[in-house]
């Protein structure tokens, strides 16, 4: 529904397009991560977020806070401390039975109020669907702007936050600015970001934040949770083999080529967007901006041509292996590694060889 | 019972093309569609008009050529069709966007009854933000109902919804009360294909079509680029990484290319080499 935005003409004098912050958001300072706690477990994601946070911190000057809310104390003082030796300086911590499971109206409620209370510059989520479900009310509560996937952040010569993603479909990338709102909102998928390295034994401060929330006020109601089998379960982001096909498989049919290499290399499989518009595969096996972004060790791309999009989910690989026909293919510009050979061909001939090598050097070791 | 469903005319290809030396987006040629997303929430919002009798009203913001969309979703069975398009809307930023369809619903609850159900895909495929449909939520104050996976119950009398919520490791089943807010899931359901009958009707059907005036709105530095805090200060293609892909020339049959290609890959990976020789080890033993 979003509109897209077309960028501000240069120089044209449009208020909002120079930087005037008013007088009363001058005082919000400090970079904050809202920390997504499901089931007494940190995603993943929020960590990756106080990493990315640190940075942005140090280079302002100011304090990294982190919002923690749950029902249970023993889940969210283990929460704090991981969030400290993750780089948090402050974690405000969130305690309410009304904050058992996550429900859009009591944490919009409490981030709301808390960012009202205590005023950050920078408030980051995960791109998840907690996340974007809260980012979006908060936002919308407080009237201020909000940067959704972003790919990259960075502060700017004036201290302003500079979130880059992808726009128009994903065939260019775009730098987005809040001059003169207050908090400056972002969300960045899991993985997009760099896990940072955990501080053993780094503490710091804690503030309580009573939420005065009343259960019977509460109009949402969880009845609920059904738990995803395991076996359907893809876990593709934080896979260490991806393989993956795109249109140059030729059909359907062709997509067991990449499985039974995924299968060979005990990897998880994917395809890239257009696929999953055909059917051929699921969405949860989406790669790419709009799917699963991914940092695995190995990624092998089979008859991806490259699109930017794509691109921006699989650019954290150690290494991209490439496999296209077309020598011109935008996917051959960031792989490491490429093959011009038809994937329908090459596939089986590749989960052949690695079978083999793998073999082999079992028996010589 | 009244359902609106917030549709978007979007480019037919997910990947617009770019002009390769201007870098400008060409837009031209580029035929334009209801956003894939949205036809589940149509869909949906149909099923309940099945069931119910509902009046289902398509709301769309857009250029005076959005019609078209609305147009399409009169064929698949929606009963009234509803253009929101003025100049003043242009540069919307996602804030500023929910503002001018929040609006619109206002009106559209005066003129047709307030809707006790809002629709709306889970994203676009060309803004893929996914913050419009909690936007609107906020400024209806309806409750929020985002990545429904399943309408479970709806309980017109009690004024009671019952859905079933794609989250982290599972589904959340929620119950809360109308009116609501709900952004559905891809795959959720399938969609229906139009009838001849519907076709007709939509060819004739009048699009009610309002701008920013008609639906209330004074203040129009709430709207567009100016009602956006978010600014889009650069538009840019990703840098070409200085070091291209090492290609793996290799005469011959696959077998040979693929020989070839697993060896430059453990030559640049040996940890990942050494890492499946342990796992394969592990497995015979």
């Amino acid at each position: 529904m979003a509109e897209e935005k077309k960028p501000a003409p240069a120089g044209g004098g449009r208020a909002n397009t120079k930087k005037e912050l008013p007088e009363h958001f001058k005082a919000y300072k400090h970079v904050w991560v809202a920390v997504e706690i499901e089931h007494g477990e940190v995603h993943s994601v929020s960590f990756e977020l106080l990493g990315e946070g640190r940075k942005l911190a140090d280079k302002r000057g100011v304090e990294l806070g982190a919002v923690v809310m749950g029902d249970d104390r023993a889940s969210l003082d283990a929460a704090a401390s991981a969030c400290f030796e993750y780089g948090a300086d402050c974690v405000y911590i969130v305690q309410d039975p009304a904050l058992k499971h996550y429900r859009n109206e009591t944490s919009t409620k409490v981030l709301t109020d808390l960012v009202n209370t205590y005023k950050p510059e920078i408030l980051l989520l995960g791109a998840t669907n907690l996340g974007r479900d809260l980012a979006g009310s908060v936002a919308t509560t407080l009237q201020t702007g909000l940067t959704a996937d972003c790919t990259e952040l960075a502060i700017d010569d004036e201290g302003s936050l500079a979130a880059t993603r992808p726009t128009f479909g994903g065939s260019l990338l775009c730098t987005i600015f809040t001059l003169n709102y207050r908090p400056q909102m972002a969300t960045v998928r899991p993985r997009v970001l760099a896990m940072p390295d955990r501080e053993e034994g780094r503490t710091g401060k804690i503030i309580e934040f009573d939420p005065k929330l009343v259960e019977e006020d509460i109009i949402t109601k969880v009845l609920d949770f059904i738990a995803d089998r395991d076996t359907d379960k893809a876990n593709l982001p934080y896979a260490d083999i991806v393989v993956a096909g795109g249109l140059g498989l030729g059909s359907a049919e062709n997509f067991q080529l990449v499985k039974e290499l995924a299968e060979v290399l005990g990897a998880e499989y994917g395809g890239s967007r257009p696929l999953v518009q055909k059917g051929w595969i699921t969405s949860d096996r989406q790669i790419g901006q709009t799917g699963k972004t991914i940092r695995p060790k190995l990624y092998i791309a089979a008859g991806i041509s490259g699109a930017i999009q794509h691109r921006v989910g699989v650019e954290g690989a150690d290494l991209i292996v490439a496999i296209n026909t077309d020598p011109n293919a935008p996917i051959f510009e960031f792989a490491h590694l490429g093959i011009v050979a038809d994937a329908v061909t090459l596939l089986p001939a590749l989960t052949d060889a690695f079978a083999a090598r793998l073999r082999v050097n079992r028996l010589a070791s | 019972m009244h359902i609106v469903v917030c549709i978007k005319q979007v480019p037919d290809s997910a990947q617009i093309r770019v002009h390769p030396v201007t870098n400008t987006i060409m837009r031209q040629g580029v035929p334009t569609i209801i956003n894939p997303y949205d036809l589940f929430a149509l869909e949906e919002a149909l099923r309940l008009k099945d069931r119910f009798g509902a009046t289902v009203t398509v709301l769309t913001m857009g250029p005076p050529t959005a019609a078209e969309s609305l147009r399409k979703a009169l064929t698949f069975g929606a009963d009234r069709a509803v253009l929101l398009t003025d100049r003043y809307f242009a540069g919307s930023d996602t804030l500023a966007t929910s503002y001018a369809l929040s609006m619109a619903l206002k009106k559209v609850a005066e003129e047709f009854g307030k809707p006790e159900i809002v629709f709306t895909g889970k994203q676009t495929i060309d803004g893929d933000t996914a913050q419009v449909g909690p936007g609107i939520a906020k400024r209806l104050d309806y409750n929020q109902l985002t990545y429904i996976a399943r309408i479970v119950e709806t309980d017109t009398e009690a004024g009671t919804i019952k859905v079933e919520r794609r989250a982290e490791g599972g589904l959340q089943v929620l119950e809360t009360r109308l009116p609501v807010l709900v952004t559905m899931l891809e795959a959720s359901n399938e969609m229906r294909r139009g009838s001849i009958e519907n076709a007709l009707i939509a060819a004739r059907a009048d699009v009610v079509t309002w701008n920013a005036a008609a639906v209330g709105i004074e203040d129009l530095t709430k709207c567009g680029l100016r009602g956006s805090p978010t600014i889009v200060k650069k538009v840019f293609a990703p840098t070409a990484r200085t070091d291209k892909a090492e290609i793996v020339e290799t005469e011959g049959k696959a077998d040979a290319k693929a020989a070839a290609l697993v060896e430059a890959i453990f030559a640049k990976a040996p940890a990942v080499e050494q890492e499946l020789l342990e796992q394969a080890a592990h497995h015979y033993v």
